[in-house]
């Protein structure tokens, strides 16, 4: 079914997805909508890996491990991200990037 | 149907970086995550696909929501930021996306020739578990010390600045 699709096309949808997520972690001030930033950016690197190995290597199964730990790396990096948003908010009543500027303990 | 996911994918991301409600940002999120595990059933890896589902768009978003429901008020939209920043920001994308995308079409891919290997779930647990040239015990090792710590430091910052009174002992 997926012969007919050129790997080109994974590719840059791919770097659409990447490129969207760059412009979402410049653009915006929430700390939430800036981890949302990041799990696009992760999740189109998955996507290239995926191609990559279906289409160049398909006897191997590297890109299928290293997405498989890439999820894995993102998960625990949203709950600890989030536990961090969750205290920021506690000490700032914010979650406004500009307005936390004191790294005070 | 490549198209169609691939349509979702692009509309949606952009949705979820441009909307002004953050709760709705969060559901184009989700929208986003589950069509990338459509395009992981058509390159036939279920196994991906189906830990794409469960943890990204079940786990991830759910956790996103709720800190969401958390920290911030519903209906509240955010100032947009400045127009200035926006216009760089997207003039700093769209430099990168155009050059990635000439270089991906300039670029000669050769695949190989040798046969497909089947993915399935005996020799993804197999080749996890494996410390022949082909296994990836290491990393699984590596990534379950991570885990334990995220779930630890999690607790510990999350905790670190409750009230005082409750349940401090006699």
């Amino acid at each position: 079914m997926n012969s007919e699709i050129p790997l080109q096309y994974f590719l840059i949808l791919a770097t659409v997805m990447f490129f969207t997520g760059v412009y979402g972690f410049l653009t915006r001030r929430n700390l939430i909508t800036i981890l949302m930033s990041v799990e696009l950016i992760l999740n189109s690197v998955n996507i290239n890996f995926l191609a990559f190995n279906r289409y160049l290597y398909p006897h191997k199964l590297e890109g299928m491990f290293f997405s498989l730990f890439i999820i894995a790396v993102a998960a625990s990096e949203a709950a600890v991200a989030i536990a961090i948003i969750i205290n920021i908010y506690r000490r700032f009543s914010t979650i406004n990037v500009e307005d936390v500027n004191e790294m005070k303990y | 149907m490549f198209i169609l996911f691939s349509a979702m994918i692009v509309i949606f991301s952009i949705l979820t970086v441009t909307s002004r409600k953050i709760l709705r940002a969060a559901v184009f999120l989700l929208f986003v995550l589950v069509s990338t595990s459509g395009l992981y059933f058509m390159l036939n890896y279920q196994f991906l696909a189906a830990v794409q589902l469960t943890l990204y768009a079940g786990g991830i978003v759910v956790l996103i929501i709720f800190s969401i429901l958390l920290t911030s008020h519903i209906s509240q939209n955010f100032e947009s930021s400045g127009w200035k920043k926006n216009i760089f920001s997207a003039i700093a994308a769209l430099i990168g996306a155009i050059l990635s995308v000439i270089t991906i079409l300039d670029y000669r891919f050769s695949a190989t020739t040798e046969a497909a290997k089947e993915v399935n779930m005996t020799l993804i647990g197999k080749s996890l578990l494996s410390v022949n040239y082909d296994g990836y015990v290491l990393p699984f090792e590596v990534i379950s010390i991570l885990l334990l710590a995220a779930m630890v430091a999690a607790i510990v910052v999350a905790k670190k600045g409750a009230p005082k009174t409750i349940g401090l002992p006699k």
